[in-house]
C-alpha cells in the first residue's frame, strides 16, 4: 500500500524487500519466515507486551533482540530469526508464559487451535521446571452474557483489551492488579457490554475468553470450514462458516481487506444459533383454507407435501391478472434466488409488483444513479465522511468499525447530520442535529447563509480532500425523499462527491442489482432502458411500471391483490407502518409466504414454503458498494426446506413453463447474458476472488427526484424518530440464544427542554398520539434526541414504533400528554 | 529505627533524614534552617536569584550554561541534562517539562528530602529549565505515599504563584509557565519516565516501548517532553548563580559537582549525605567521621548497594572506588540514584535476596511476560529456599530463569577470592524496561560470592522437598 522503494533487509542470509514502514514481523511473514508471537495483530497497534517476537537484529551496532513487532524495517537490517540467541530467548518466554497457564488444553476449547499450543510445540521447552503453585482464580467468570473469561489462561496479551479501546471504543474490559497477579477484567458492575465482544474471543490467543454458543460444542479438528459471507446486513462481511455433524457450531470473522478485516459486530457472529433453532420451518405448510378447509383464513396450517403446497401455489397464481400479484421482500436471499424470483415474477407471471425494500429503503433510479463509492474510498486517510443517515453503529456495526477506524487512526473528518447522537458522535467533527424534514435545508445552509457548526461542516466539505456521503433513512417515520432531497443538495454543491448506501437489509443491493423493484430488470436497468436483451431469455415482461412495497400493501389492503408473495418478509414485525401490514394482510387474497420460522406475519399466510438459511445455501451476495462476494453451505437445510432459487425453478415448472436453468451456474450463464453489470463475472471467478470479492461497476443515469414538501414543525407537537438498534425482536434475534435479550426495550426519548416545556418528568408515564391514534408507553429524559423530536426504536419490547408510522405521510407529529 | 528528624508540623519523617558534613552545600544550604521549605527562608537565602540571573540571560545562553555544566541526570541513567534537552524534534510544539519525583527505588530517599526541605529550590530549577528551552507548562509527579512532600510542594506552589514567581509574566518579564502537582498512585514502576507519562495521562502505569518513543521526541500527549530528576533540577539555581565554571570546581572532570546520597542499613549514622563526586570513596563515606562513622557495633561489613536494589552488589574490595557513576559502572553495578544500602556480617544473603526479589516481584506491572512471570518464579523458588524446601538444582535454576529475563552473562562484581572478574554494568533484557533485569541483580551478585549459603539452606533440610527433581 506505501508509496516509495522497497526497503532491502537480510533474513537469515537472504535478502527480502520489505516495504516502506513494514514492521519487521510483517515483512519476515509475508516473506516466508514466520517469527512466533501473541500479542501482535496486524489490525491493532503494536504494544510488544508477549516478548515472543524478539529476534537478533543488528542494525549497524551489533546484534541485538529485538521485539520484531515493534520494528520498522530499515535497509541493511541484518536479521536472525534462528539464532542461538533468538531461540534461547524464544524458548525462555515461551516457558515463562506457560508457568501460570494451566495446562488444561484437554478440556479447553482453543485446544486443536491455540497459538500457546502451536508455538510451544514449534519453539518451546518441551517440559518445564516449573514446580510452584500456579495462580488461581476463579473460572471462569463472564464478562457478558455471551463471553466467559478464563484469567488463570490468560497470557495477558492486550489484545482483548486493545480492541476494547482502539477498535471497537468501549473501554470496559482492562488490566486490573500488577506483577503476576495482573489479570483482564471488567470494572464491578460495568458488563463489558459492547456490540463487538465477540472479536475479543475470536482474537485470543489461548482459551482464556470462550464464547457461550461455541463452549464445548466442538473440538476444533472436527471442524469443517467455508469461507462465506455474513448476510445478516448489507455490509457483507466476510465469515468462516465452521460446522461439525451437520450443524453450524460458529462463524469467525475474515480479514477482507476492503470490507470487514476479520471484524464482526455480535448480532453477524452470533445469528447461527437462529438458523439451527429447533423452531426453524422443516417443510411447507397449508393453512385450513388453502388445504380445501372451508375457513378461507384457517388458522390452523398443517405441513404439506410440497407437491401439495407449490400446486396450491400455481393454482392461486395461474389466470390471476399479473397486475394483481405481489412479490415483496427478498433479502435474505443470494443473488442467484433473487434472479429467479424476478425471472419467476417479472419474465414469467408478468407482474412487476416486486420490491424488495419493505418501507424503508431508497428509491433504486436514485441509489443507482448517484456516483457510489465504496468502504475503502468512504475511509479515505484524510477523507471527510458526511453522514446523512442511520446511526452504522446499530445497523452495520462493521463498518461502524471500519468508519472509526478511519476518524480515530488515519484522520479522516466525520460530519453527521442526524436527528439524534450516534456511535460516532463522539469523534465527529461536526455533529449537526436535523429536524426531520429540514435535511436539504441544512445542507444548503452549510454552503450558503449557515453560521457556526453549520458554516463550519461546510467549509470542511468544500476544502477539497475526497468526500463521501454515507446516506440512507435517518429515522422510519420518514419518507425517502427528505433524504434524497440532501443528498442531491450535497451532490450538487460536491464535486466529486461519493455515496454509499447505508440500506441495511442483508442483501437488498443484490436485490436492486436484480431488478427486484418496480421497473427494473436484472443489470440496474429500467425496463424501458433494457433494449432486447431479455426478449429471447424472458418469455414476457411486465407492461407498465409496478408497485413499490408500499403501494402494493396498500392495494393489498383495498383488496386489489389477489396474490401475496412473501419473500422473508415479516411485514407485522418489520414494516415501518404496523397499521398497513395488518390491513394487508387482511384484505390480500392468498398470502404466500417462503420463509425461514413460522413468524406473525407468516401465521396469516394461507401457503407457506419453507426455505434454507443462509448457511444452507450456496451462491453469492452483493453488499452495498456492489461487492459481490461468495455465500457457502456450511450445513443441509432442516426437513425438506430448500434454497430459494429451487422453490422458483419447481414454481416455474407448476405454472407450465421453464425458467431455463437448473443450477447456479446455469443462472450465472443467463445472468452474464442479460446484464451489462454482470457480463463479464462468474460464480467461479467470484469464488477466486478470495476474501475481497468482485466489485460489479455500473452505474444509471440520474433521473432528478421531485421535491418532497414537509410541514412545518409546530410548538405543541414533537416530530417522530423512529430506528432501529442492533438488537430488537426480529426473528433472528428471537431466536438466536446468544442475542435474544439484548434488545433493549423501547420508550420515548425527549430532550430534557422539551420535557419542562410539556409539564412531563423523565420517567413519567403519557399518551403519545399520532396519525394513528393514541398509545401509552413511558418517557425518558435524553440529552442524546435533539429538541422538537420524540425518540423510539423499532421493534422492541414496550412501545410498538411500528403503530405509530403511517407510511403515507412525509414526517409524523406526535403529541405527548400525561397520561391519566 | 528511631525517630531522629520529627519535624516541626509534627509530621514524623521517617528516618534517617539529612546529615551535615561539612562538604559543600550546593543542593542542600537551607536543609538545616527548621522552616527550610518556606518561601520566607527561601528569599532570605538566596531563592529565585538563579532564576532571576536566568532571566536577564536569553534562553540559549541559558542552555548553554548547564550544557557547559555538564549537569549528570540524577534519575539513574546519568544522562547530561545539557544535552537531553537538545533532543526535541524541531518545529514541534508544544512541548512538556515532566518532573520524575516518584522516588522509589529500594534504599532512595534523597529527592523526598528535596521535596520536603526545599521545595522553592525545586521550583526554580523547574523554572530555569522551562525559560531555556521555551516552556510553558510543567508537571510535577509526586510519590503517591510522599505525603509530607506533596503538601509542602503544593504549599510552595501557591506561595510562588501568590508572588509572581510561577503563572504569566514571571517577575515581570514576557515568560509565563503553569506547574501542575500530581500525586501518583502507588506503583514503583511509574518512576520508569515512560509508565510515569502514561500514568500522568491517566492510564494505567505501564512502560511505553522504545524506541521510537523517546519522551523528548514523543512523550506526553503525544508531545515532545523533558523529563528530569528532582534532584538533577534542584542543581539548576546554584549553577545559574555561581556559573558553571564554578559548578565545575566541584567533583570530578567526568562527574562535576556534589550528589545526594542515602545510606541505609548497618551504619553507625545513616542518612543523606551531600558529596562531591568522583572525589569522595565509598570506604570515606561509610567510615569517616564526617559520614557514616563505621559499620554498627564495630561489625565488619559484608556487602553493599551502591546505588539502589537494582544495582549489583559490592564487597569490601570495592570500598576505594570513588563515587563517580563510569567506574562503578565498570565495576560491575551502578551508582543509579544514589541510594547506598549497608549489609554487615550478621546479614542473611539468602534473606536480603529474598526481600529485594519480593519487592520486584510485587512492583512488575504486568505488562512484558518475562518480567511479570519471571520476577514472580524468581520469588517462589527463593522463598522455597528460605523455607527450607530447596532443591540443589534450585541455584542453577534461579540464573536460569534470570537469563530468560536478562539474557548473557549479568553485570557482577569482582570476586578476587575466587579469581572472578566483574561483569560491566549495564544488562541486556529481553523485557520493555529494566524492572525485571532488577531482580536478577541480587540473584547473580548473591550467588556468586554466598553459593554456600544457598547451599547451606539447601542440604539443612529437615523436611521432604516439593517436588521431585526436574530434568536436566
Amino acid at each position: 500500500m506505501s508509496d516509495g522503494a522497497p526497503v532491502e533487509i537480510t533474513v537469515n542470509g537472504s535478502t527480502v524487500a520489505a516495504r516502506p514502514g513494514e514492521l519487521l514481523i510483517d515483512a519476515c511473514e509475508r516473506t516466508g519466515t514466520y517469527i512466533p508471537r501473541f500479542c501482535h495483530h496486524p489490525r491493532m497497534e503494536p504494544v510488544g507486551m508477549c516478548r515472543m517476537c524478539l529476534v537478533e537484529v543488528d542494525t549497524g551496532r551489533g546484534p541485538a533482540l529485538q521485539p520484531s513487532c515493534m520494528l520498522t524495517c530499515s535497509p541493511g537490517m541484518q536479521v536472525d530469526t534462528e539464532s542461538e540467541r533468538t531461540r534461547s530467548a524464544q524458548d525462555g518466554v515461551l516457558e515463562l508464559l506457560l508457568v501460570n497457564h494451566p495446562l488444561d488444553c484437554p478440556v479447553c476449547d482453543k485446544g486443536g487451535e491455540c497459538p500457546l499450543q502451536d508455538q510451544t510445540m514449534t519453539f518451546g521447552p518441551g517440559e518445564s521446571r516449573y514446580v510452584e503453585e500456579k495462580r488461581h482464580f476463579v473460572k471462569p467468570i463472564p464478562v457478558n452474557t455471551n463471553v466467559l473469561l478464563d484469567r488463570e489462561r490468560c497470557v495477558l496479551c492486550d489484545r482483548c483489551t486493545r480492541f476494547a479501546d482502539q477498535v471497537a471504543g468501549d473501554r470496559l474490559i482492562h488490566f486490573l492488579e500488577r506483577g503476576s497477579r495482573t489479570q483482564v477484567n471488567t470494572f464491578p458492575g460495568e458488563p463489558f457490554s459492547s456490540y463487538f465482544s465477540g472479536n475479543t474471543v475470536q482474537i485470543c490467543p489461548v482459551g482464556a475468553l470462550t464464547a457461550v454458543p461455541f463452549r464445548f460444542k466442538a473440538r476444533p479438528w472436527d471442524l469443517e470450514e467455508v469461507e462465506s459471507t455474513s448476510v445478516l446486513d448489507s455490509v457483507g462481511s466476510r465469515i468462516s462458516v465452521q460446522s461439525s455433524r451437520g450443524r453450524v457450531l460458529r462463524f469467525m470473522g475474515l480479514d477482507s481487506d476492503a470490507v470487514n478485516w476479520g471484524w464482526l459486530s455480535d448480532r453477524e457472529r452470533f445469528v447461527f444459533e437462529a438458523y439451527d433453532h429447533p423452531d426453524r420451518l422443516t417443510g411447507p405448510l397449508l393453512s385450513g383454507g388453502a388445504a380445501g378447509g372451508q375457513d378461507p383464513k384457517g388458522s390452523t396450517q398443517v405441513l404439506a407435501t410440497w407437491a401439495d403446497a407449490l400446486g396450491a401455489t400455481a393454482e392461486a397464481l395461474s389466470g390471476t391478472d399479473p397486475d394483481r400479484i405481489a412479490v415483496l421482500g427478498g433479502s435474505r436471499l443470494t443473488n442467484e434466488s433473487q434472479y429467479a424470483w424476478a425471472k419467476l415474477a417479472k419474465g414469467t407471471l408478468g407482474t412487476d409488483n416486486v420490491d424488495a425494500q419493505l418501507g424503508d429503503g431508497l428509491p433504486v433510479e436514485v441509489l443507482l444513479g448517484l456516483p457510489r463509492a465504496t468502504i475503502d474510498e468512504a475511509c479515505t486517510p484524510g477523507g471527510t465522511i458526511v453522514l446523512l443517515g442511520p446511526d452504522p453503529k446499530e445497523e452495520l456495526g462493521s463498518l461502524y468499525l471500519r468508519l472509526r477506524h478511519a476518524v480515530v487512526h488515519d484522520g479522516a473528518t466525520l460530519i453527521e447530520l442526524t436527528p439524534h447522537a450516534t456511535g460516532l458522535t463522539g469523534i465527529a467533527t461536526h455533529s449537526i442535529r436535523v429536524l426531520p424534514g429540514e435535511a436539504a435545508g441544512v445542507v444548503r445552509a452549510m454552503f450558503q447563509g449557515g453560521t457556526g457548526d453549520v458554516a463550519a461542516a461546510g467549509a470542511v466539505i468544500s476544502s477539497g480532500g475526497p468526500v463521501t456521503v454515507l446516506w440512507g433513512r435517518t429515522s422510519l417515520a420518514e419518507t425517502d425523499g427528505l433524504v434524497v432531497d440532501a443528498a442531491m443538495a450535497l451532490l450538487e454543491h460536491v464535486p466529486d462527491v461519493g455515496f454509499l448506501s447505508l440500506l441495511r437489509r442483508g442483501n437488498v443491493h443484490g436485490a436492486l442489482d436484480m431488478g427486484m423493484s418496480p421497473g427494473f430488470l436484472p443489470g440496474r436497468t429500467t425496463i424501458e432502458a433494457s433494449g432486447d436483451k431479455f426478449e429471447n431469455v424472458w418469455s414476457c415482461l411486465p407492461g407498465e411500471t409496478g408497485l413499490g412495497c408500499v403501494a402494493a400493501l396498500e392495494a393489498a389492503a383495498a383488496g386489489d391483490i389477489d396474490v401475496l408473495v412473501l419473500l422473508g418478509a415479516d411485514i407485522l414485525a418489520d414494516l415501518p407502518d404496523h397499521d398497513l401490514a395488518r390491513r394487508a394482510l387482511e384484505q390480500a387474497g392468498t398470502v404466500v409466504a417462503v420463509d425461514l420460522f413460522v413468524t406473525s406475519t407468516v401465521e396469516c399466510a394461507d401457503i407457506v414454503l419453507a426455505a434454507a438459511a443462509p448457511t444452507e445455501v450456496d451462491g453469492s451476495f452483493t453488499n452495498l458498494e456492489g461487492r459481490i462476494s461468495v455465500v457457502a453451505r456450511g450445513s443441509s437445510p432442516p426437513g425438506t426446506s430448500r434454497p430459494d432459487w429451487m422453490i422458483a425453478v419447481e414454481l416455474a415448472e407448476r405454472l407450465g413453463t421453464d425458467l431455463g436453468f437448473t443450477s447456479l451456474d446455469g443462472i450465472w450463464s443467463e445472468l452474464a447474458s442479460v446484464s451489462a453489470v454482470h457480463a463479464d463475472l462468474s460464480l467461479n471467478l467470484i469464488r477466486a476472488s478470495g476474501t475481497e470479492g468482485l466489485l460489479a461497476k455500473g452505474q444509471m443515469p440520474l433521473a432528478m427526484p421531485p421535491v418532497t414538501e414537509v410541514p412545518d414543525a409546530t410548538e405543541s407537537t414533537l416530530r417522530l424518530v423512529v430506528t432501529r438498534s442492533m438488537f430488537d425482536n426480529g426473528v433472528l434475534n428471537a431466536h438466536s440464544n446468544a442475542l435474544a435479550g439484548l434488545a433493549p426495550g423501547a420508550g420515548i426519548r425527549v430532550e430534557p427542554s422539551d420535557l419542562d416545556r410539556l409539564g412531563l418528568e423523565d420517567g413519567s408515564t403519557v399518551e403519545i398520539s399520532g396519525p394513528r391514534g393514541e398509545h401509552i408507553a413511558e418517557v425518558v429524559a435524553s440529552t442524546q434526541v435533539m429538541a422538537g423530536t420524540a425518540h423510539v426504536l423499532f421493534n422492541q419490547d414496550g412501545l410498538d414504533a411500528g403503530r405509530l408510522i403511517d407510511a403515507s405521510m412525509p414526517v409524523i407529529d406526535v403529541r405527548l400528554v400525561k397520561a391519566r | 529505627m528511631a525517630d531522629t528528624n520529627p519535624s516541626p508540623d509534627g509530621y514524623v519523617e521517617h528516618a534517617p533524614g539529612y546529615v551535615v558534613n561539612g562538604g559543600p552545600t550546593l543542593l542542600t544550604s537551607r536543609f538545616p534552617f527548621e522552616d527550610s521549605y518556606t518561601l520566607e527562608r527561601s528569599m532570605q537565602t538566596g531563592g529565585y536569584v538563579g532564576l532571576r540571573v536566568a532571566l536577564a540571560r536569553t534562553p540559549a545562553e541559558v542552555h548553554d550554561e548547564v550544557r557547559q555544566a555538564t549537569l549528570l541526570g540524577r534519575g539513574g541513567a546519568g544522562f547530561p541534562a545539557g544535552v537531553k534537552w537538545g533532543f526535541c524534534p524541531e518545529g514541534v510544539w508544544p512541548r512538556y517539562l515532566v518532573v520524575n519525583g516518584d522516588e522509589s527505588e529500594p534504599g532512595t530517599y534523597k529527592d523526598r528530602l528535596l521535596m520536603e526541605r526545599d521545595p522553592h529550590q525545586l521550583i526554580e530549577g523547574c523554572l530555569i529549565t522551562c525559560y531555556a528551552l521555551g516552556l510553558s507548562q510543567c508537571f510535577l509527579y509526586v510519590r503517591g505515599e510522599m505525603a509530607l512532600a506533596q503538601e509542602r510542594i503544593a504549599v510552595a506552589l501557591n506561595e510562588a504563584y501568590e508572588a509572581d514567581l510561577i503563572g504569566s509574566n514571571i517577575l515581570g518579564s514576557d515568560f509565563s509557565v503553569d506547574i501542575v502537582l500530581h500525586w501518583g498512585a502507588g506503583a514503583y514502576i511509574v518512576g520508569e519516565e515512560t509508565a510515569l507519562i502514561e500514568s500522568l495521562e491517566g492510564n494505567r502505569g505501564m512502560p511505553r516501548l522504545k524506541p521510537p518513543y523517546f519522551p523528548a521526541a514523543i512523550g506526553l500527549y503525544g508531545q515532545p517532553t523533558i523529563v528530569n530528576n528532582v534532584e538533577t533540577l534542584s542543581n539548576l539555581p546554584w549553577i545559574m548563580e555561581n556559573g558553571a565554571d564554578a559548578y565545575k570546581g566541584y567533583g570530578s572532570e567526568a562527574s562535576p559537582g556534589t550528589r545526594l546520597f542515602a545510606v541505609s542499613g548497618h551504619v553507625q549514622r545513616p542518612g543523606v549525605y551531600e558529596v562531591e563526586q568522583g572525589v569522595t570513596t565509598f570506604r570515606d563515606l561509610f567510615y569517616g567521621d564526617n559520614y557514616c562513622q563505621g559499620i554498627r557495633d564495630g561489625n565488619e561489613l559484608k556487602m553493599f548497594i551502591p546505588g539502589g536494589g537494582s544495582a549489583p552488589w559490592f564487597f569490601g574490595e570495592h570500598l576505594d572506588l570513588p563515587l563517580e557513576a563510569r567506574g562503578v559502572s565498570e565495576a560491575g553495578s551502578m551508582l543509579g540514584s544514589g541510594a547506598i544500602v549497608v549489609m554487615d556480617e550478621t546479614t542473611d544473603a539468602v534473606k536480603a535476596c529474598l526481600r529485594l526479589v519480593r519487592f520486584y516481584a510485587n512492583e512488575s506491572c504486568g505488562k512484558c511476560a518475562p518480567c511479570r512471570e519471571g520476577t514472580s518464579w524468581e520469588h517462589k523458588i527463593l522463598q522455597r529456599i528460605y523455607d527450607g524446601e530447596g532443591r540443589p538444582s534450585d541455584i542453577d535454576l534461579l540464573l536460569s530463569v534470570g537469563n530468560h529475563i536478562s539474557p548473557g552473562p549479568y553485570p557482577v562484581a569482582s570476586f578476587d577470592a575466587a579469581d572472578l572478574e566483574a561483569v560491566p554494568f549495564p544488562p541486556a533484557q529481553t523485557t520493555i524496561c529494566p524492572l525485571g533485569p532488577s531482580a536478577v541483580a541480587p540473584i547473580t551478585s548473591a550467588i556468586r560470592r554466598f553459593r554456600h549459603e544457598f547451599e547451606a539452606l539447601i542440604t539443612r533440610r529437615d523436611s521432604i522437598p516439593v517436588a521431585a527433581e526436574a530434568g536436566a
